[in-house]
């Protein structure tokens, strides 16, 4: 996983609520078996004039030519909610997308952003309005390893992630090795299981 | 000390619980489907880690594949038949159990689980697809995931979640009146906000629930995700326990009566506090009809569009939908009618449907479409002569999978056309570019297919089904 330390970039403001996996990425765009290259699918349904076709839609905030190489995006309450798929986070980070900063976020689409470096910050509704309003002009700088936020001449906020995932975000480290620390604490939870549900592990015979 | 039922499932499978909230879980059972099965699959074989538990891994062929009788590996879906080849290839690579195409057992993955008895009470399982919650009314912790997230499960045999808070929904009264599980847990959404489970993990509990099917009792639980839950859950007890007797993969017999003992203890205790408590007066529901592109946006039968002080999407939804506040959805012609997904489309939805459209005819404009949720369901459907009913009426009659509840590119709904369907996301494009969906329970859709226009059941109707 690439680490994330401080990253300063143009934040895009896409303030609806509710934005959903599907609005990220529409199924249609998921063809290949392959979680690479979804950049020039992110938000297809908004971002281009026709399905199937890729003229950019003037109006959409990505399209716009401040915007077109944003890195941040900021977004409303429950971005990222509906259908699991962790393609919505390969594509923005294909795009170019490091963080998203939203009142809330789907639990799935949350945790799925951990797992690829994709920062996910919540702020509260009016943190996010004063950094919109400034970023037609100005860059926001990430800080992970302070918990901070800063725009020049707007203001500096804290914010609070969980501290695991901030030290692994920091670190670049690998979710499934640090688990398999715990092989001893998982043994035993295997022989509890098997003691009160013996019927839980099934045999490798086909229905 | 009393708990609560969420607490007793995490207790039996915690591995390590942290300080800061999240807790390391052991995981019972992983279900995989070719959207994103391969993926996950490839991704371990290519870092060379091999899967800690292979026999209690699943994978079914559902999201991709037609659904066009006499069906080969050929989807309308571009590139479909990639996805197809790859589940096939890397799960038998994995050792293990794919229900394939033409297997009797195919289906959607979450209605596979349920009549294979993969999921059972007591267990903790999860799948790359948010309604896996729909399990959790066999009373499981069931919960959809990532491709990461897959891949640590599948390797680890655990997942490191974050331990959500509990709530209860308590079902006062009893469904009535044409009012279905569906409309009820529209009805729930719709008041309390697609973000209203935020957080929470959710038992639904109550007269109404004893006295549901386990069909309505997965409907329900289908749409906790809707309502932003972590997931959902009914507590196990004699509905359940008749329902897995004799399943493929339910205990053996004789251990079958030990299992259904423990089975029996897993409630919550009498005096055991949630977070939060929600109560649904269910004898006053009528049917619900959504009206915008979030399942929030939705209102019963009979009233006007008054979208909530606090809903900032109202207008843009509206102007997708092409719609007015204040309009009422009665009689608004309709276009495509769908039955199917993994919210409504077991044997007991189609049967209602079933019950409305026989020996009547579909108004002459409408599309209309059934897709059973399994082979299973199909199978069943079909012994009873439903597929005749369904055809006769005007319907055409598919193969199961996930069908059009997501588009994917490929046959679809056309741009524009106006859709009531039995399917949990009303979302802009979800059907299909530019489709407006409109989600109900069975019985409406098919009184609407019936009118071509939207429309409740009649109530005489309605009672006779029951
Ligand atoms: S039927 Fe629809 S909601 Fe259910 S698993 Fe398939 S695509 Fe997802």
């Amino acid at each position: 996983m690439q680490p994330f330390t401080t990253h300063t970039g143009i934040a895009a403001p896409l303030l609806r609520d509710n934005v959903d996996t599907d609005s990220i990425i529409p199924s249609r765009e998921m063809s290949r078996v392959s979680r690479r290259g979804l950049g020039r699918s992110l938000f297809a349904g908004w971002r281009y004039c026709e399905a199937g076709a890729y003229d950019p839609n003037p109006g959409f905030i990505l399209n716009l030519p401040r915007y077109k190489n944003a890195s941040i995006l900021l977004a409303g309450s429950n971005f990222g909610c509906g259908s699991s798929r962790e393609h919505a986070v390969w594509a923005l980070a294909d795009f170019g997308i490091r963080a998203v900063l939203a009142e809330s976020f789907g639990a799935i689409f949350e945790s799925n952003c951990w797992r690829n470096g994709l920062l996910p910050l919540k702020l509260d509704r009016a943190t996010i309005q004063s950094i919109a309003d400034a970023s037609q002009d100005k860059p926001l700088t990430i800080d992970l390893e302070h918990s901070e936020l800063r725009m020049a001449g707007v203001g500096q906020w804290g914010f609070t992630v969980p501290e695991r995932l901030r030290r692994n975000l920091l670190a670049g480290a690998d979710e499934i090795d640090q688990t398999l620390n715990y092989r001893e604490s998982i043994d035993l939870a295997i022989q509890r299981r098997a003691a009160i549900m013996p019927w839980a592990q099934l045999t490798r015979r086909s229905p | 000390m009393s708990q609560t039922l969420f607490e007793k499932l995490l207790d039996m499978h915690l591995v390590e619980r942290f300080k800061d909230g999240s807790a390391l879980v052991l995981i019972d059972r992983v279900m995989l489907h070719e959207r994103t099965g391969a993926l996950a699959l490839s991704a371990l074989a290519d870092a060379d880690r091999a899967i800690a538990n292979p026999a209690n891994v699943f994978a079914c062929m559902d999201h991709i594949v037609s659904t066009l009788p006499g069906r080969g590996d050929a989807t309308s879906v571009p590139n479909g038949a990639a996805f197809v080849s790859a589940m096939r290839d890397t799960a038998a690579d994995a050792g293990i159990r794919l229900f394939d195409i033409n297997d009797p057992m195919q289906g959607i993955s979450h209605l596979v689980s349920a009549e294979q008895a993969i999921a059972l009470p007591g267990l903790t399982m999860v799948c790359p697809d948010s309604h896996t919650c729909t399990l959790g009314a066999l009373g499981l912790l069931a919960w959809g995931i990532g491709t990461s997230d897959c891949e640590h499960a599948l390797a680890t045999e655990t997942l490191r979640i974050r331990v959500p808070k509990s709530m209860r929904v308590w079902c006062d009264g009893q469904l009535g009146h044409g009012a279905t599980a569906k409309d009820l847990i529209l009805a729930l959404i719709a008041r309390h906000g697609a973000n209203g489970g935020a957080g929470y993990h959710i038992e639904f509990a109550g007269p109404a629930i004893v006295g549901m099917s386990m069909a309505e009792r997965f409907t329900l639980c289908n749409m906790a995700v809707e309502f932003s839950a972590f997931s959902g859950v009914v507590a196990p007890d004699e509905t359940t326990i008749d329902y897995l007797r004799g399943r493929p993969l339910a205990p053996a017999a004789d251990q079958f009566d030990a299992a259904a003992r423990y089975w029996r203890t897993l409630v919550s205790d009498d005096d055991a506090l949630f977070d939060s408590e929600i109560l649904v007066d269910c004898d006053t529901l009528r049917p619900m009809v959504s009206w915008g592109t979030s399942p929030a946006q939705t209102l019963p039968l009979g009233e006007r569009i008054k979208p909530a002080s606090n809903d900032i999407g109202a207008q843009r939804a509206l102007d997708y939908m092409g719609l007015n506040a204040g309009q009422s959805l009665d009689g608004l012609r309709v276009d495509g009618a769908y039955i199917g997904s993994c919210t409504n489309a077991r044997l007991e939805d189609l049967r209602a449907a079933a019950a409305l459209l026989r020996g009547k005819r579909i108004a002459a404009h409408v599309q209309a479409r059934c897709v059973p949720g399994s082979t299973q369901t199909r199978l069943a459907a079909e012994a009873e002569g439903l597929d005749k009913v369904f055809t006769d009426a005007g319907f055409e009659w598919h193969e199961s999978g996930c069908g059009l509840c997501f588009y994917a590119g490929g046959d679809g709904f056309a741009p524009g056309s106006r859709v009531i369907s039995t399917t949990n996301r009303n979302f802009e494009g979800r059907q299909g570019p530019g489709v407006r969906t409109h989600l109900a329970s069975p019985v409406t859709v098919a009184a609407s297919a019936l009118a071509g226009r939207i429309a409740s059941a009649p109530a005489q109707l309605l009672d006779e089904v029951g």
